[in-house]
């Protein structure tokens, strides 16, 4: 039978663990940024709270459903700003969204392979531009162009279906949708680029060994593929036209009314706390933060809405 | 090898003999460049229509690129080029005006690593049927059930053909993919390495499959597996360095090679 021998000698293994500064410091900084984030939305959402109770109270659900916002009689519903920020949004995914998405499916699949990294580059420059210059632009060019241009043959061809009027001085909710859907086309081509890119070559070359060509292999395989991430892609794009201001404010019009002529002016929840937070009255300012409530909660919304309908994308296609 | 009688050899050869059997697939001094490499180097051969023809050779001899210039899939590689000419049936797929989208309805491919779409089990089948043209219900439920059947899949998927394709095992896949090929009724089916990512079990079954493919279609299969290519092939061709070193049937290929680079490959003496 075998012996095991005695140990020779104490073990020369560490057992004690030595404390080690650095690492403490580096522990303690990276938590302190984690909860953070944490502290972030919670405090804002509870300064959101206590700033809009006042006029939250004044209104009750008024604050809600009520259609006027009139500064001198103290009326503060916030539908026209819903509304104008829901359709300015809305239009902005139709336009931005899918000139973004085949932008990249062009770049990627249809363009020769030299011009990916240039147009890419250009494409990622416009989302570096600062809203304020797009604003300038919207009304130094943008504007005196739909207005004489674009608006009238609109009209003239669409004019009966009530959305587009004969009149318009070239600011309004449609201008404000296409200024946005030129911000939102660099965030929703560069993701799909990206999620393009990835979808693996023999997804391609089987439908196209079945005698697809390449349009259907794009639109049939490698599209539906991508969808979960193209999904997250303009969903990324709508927050991001939802929460613009300074763009949004000089080219909508600021006009607290309801209107389904996409031609008039309109106001959107961020746009009119900017326009009118400077010079607002205690009440006034209580029901702008209230503004700024609905537009977290809608944020807020949105991004879960988003990951739902992604992982159920996901779900239902298989793809991991 | 003794164990195979003269006669038993005789009678095989008799079947399978290239001299009796008329060719679907010809190569005509087949060169092929990538950019500057020489892929392929001045490749003559027939492949006998009906019949298994095996592709083998060391890795980066040239075996998958000839394989993928019969479906013209390597048009999509930038600066490749092709000279010689290669006929499927007497007429030249290199020919000006021959639209290679067209041909591929014809010359179906089945890939190394199996790759359904991310779709439903009755959509994969019926994607190749509808873009072709095929938009009838009852017309495309005729057409899975067959090739799914053929496939020897339908027993195993015929209550789920609504899930995701990607949710059945490497083995079914693959089979999906053969039967995805077959549905848009092809005269030839390429096959690139369609085993090397599967399991034994997997691999026989695919094997079996291939055997049942040939009455109906033509199939060259490139394999890296030896044994494969003597069991499901009825000729064999060894690539070297871009060069078809050696054609024949697969008995006398493995039994009687001409070439000594041959033998030693298949004696395992590099690779």
């Amino acid at each position: 039978m075998a012996t095991i021998p005695a140990d020779r000698t104490p073990s020369t293994i560490p057992t004690k663990s030595k404390f080690r500064w650095d690492d403490g410091i580096f522990r303690s900084l990276t938590t302190a940024a984690g909860g953070a984030v944490l502290a972030i939305v919670i405090i804002t959402a509870y300064q959101l709270v206590t700033g809009s109770l006042p006029a939250l109270e004044k209104e009750g659900l008024g604050f809600l459903t009520g259609s006027s916002w009139n500064v001198g009689e103290e009326l503060f519903g916030s539908l026209p700003f819903v509304w104008g920020t829901t359709i300015s949004s809305i239009l902005a995914l139709v336009l931005g969204g899918s000139i973004g998405v085949m932008l990249s499916a062009f770049l990627v699949e249809l363009a020769p392979k030299w011009l990916l990294k240039p147009i890419g580059f250009l494409v990622d420059l416009l989302a570096a531009i600062p809203s304020i210059i797009y604003g300038l632009w919207g009304i130094l060019v943008l504007i005196p162009f739909l207005r004489e241009r674009v608006f009238p043959e609109i009209h003239a061809v669409f004019g009966w279906t009530g959305l587009f009027g004969e009149k318009s001085t070239g600011t309004g909710l449609l201008t404000a949708g296409i200024v946005l859907a030129i911000m939102i086309i660099p965030t929703v081509a560069a993701i799909t680029r990206e999620v393009l890119l990835v979808v693996p070559r023999n997804m391609r070359d089987g439908a196209l060994a079945l005698g697809a060509n390449r349009t259907e292999a794009l639109k049939t395989v490698m599209l539906p593929y991508a969808s979960g991430g193209i999904l997250g892609a303009l969903i990324l794009g709508l927050g991001r036209a939802l929460g613009e201001t300074m763009a949004v404010a000089m080219v909508i019009g600021n006009s607290a009314t309801i209107e389904s002529d996409l031609f008039k002016p309109a106001a959107s929840l961020a746009s009119n706390i900017a326009t009118e937070f400077g010079e607002a009255g205690p009440l006034q300012k209580s029901a702008l933060i209230g503004l700024g409530l609905i537009l977290f909660i809608l944020a807020l919304a949105l991004n879960f809405a988003a990951r739902m309908l992604v992982a159920r994308v996901r779900r239902k296609s298989g793809v991991q | 090898m003794l164990q195979y009688s003269t006669a038993m050899v005789q009678t095989v050869l008799s079947e399978t003999d290239e001299r009796f059997e008329l060719p679907k697939i010809r190569a005509e001094k087949v060169d092929f460049h990538y950019g500057s490499f020489h892929a392929l180097k001045d490749v003559n051969i027939a492949m006998p229509s009906h019949r298994v023809t095996a592709l083998i050779g060391p890795s980066g001899c040239g075996k998958s690129t000839f394989l993928r210039c019969i479906n013209r899939m390597n048009d999509l590689i930038d600066g490749s080029k092709l000279t010689g000419k290669l006929l499927v049936d007497g007429s030249d797929i290199y020919a000006p005006g021959v639209d290679p989208v067209a041909l591929r309805k014809h010359i179906g491919m089945v890939f190394q690593k199996p790759n359904p779409f991310p779709m439903s089990i009755y959509d994969n089948i019926a994607y190749g049927p509808r873009i072709h043209g095929i938009r009838k219900k009852a017309e495309l439920d005729i057409i899975v059930e067959r090739c799914l059947s053929k496939s020897f899949l339908w027993n195993e998927v015929k209550d789920k053909l609504s899930q995701s394709a990607l949710a059945l095992s490497g083995g079914q896949q693959q089979r999906l993919c053969i039967a995805r090929t077959m549905a848009v009724d092809p005269q030839v089916i390429l096959m690139d390495e369609p085993c090397s990512a599967l399991d034994p079990v997997a691999t026989m079954r695919i094997e079996d499959l291939i055997a049942e493919l040939k009455t109906q279609f033509t199939i060259v299969i490139v394999t890296h597996n030896m044994q494969q290519a003597q069991r499901a092939a009825d000729y064999t061709a060894f690539f070297m360095l871009g060069e078809l070193v050696e054609f024949n049937t697969t008995r006398e290929m493995f039994l009687n090679p001409q070439e000594k680079r041959t033998m030693d490959y298949i004696s395992g003496r590099f690779g």
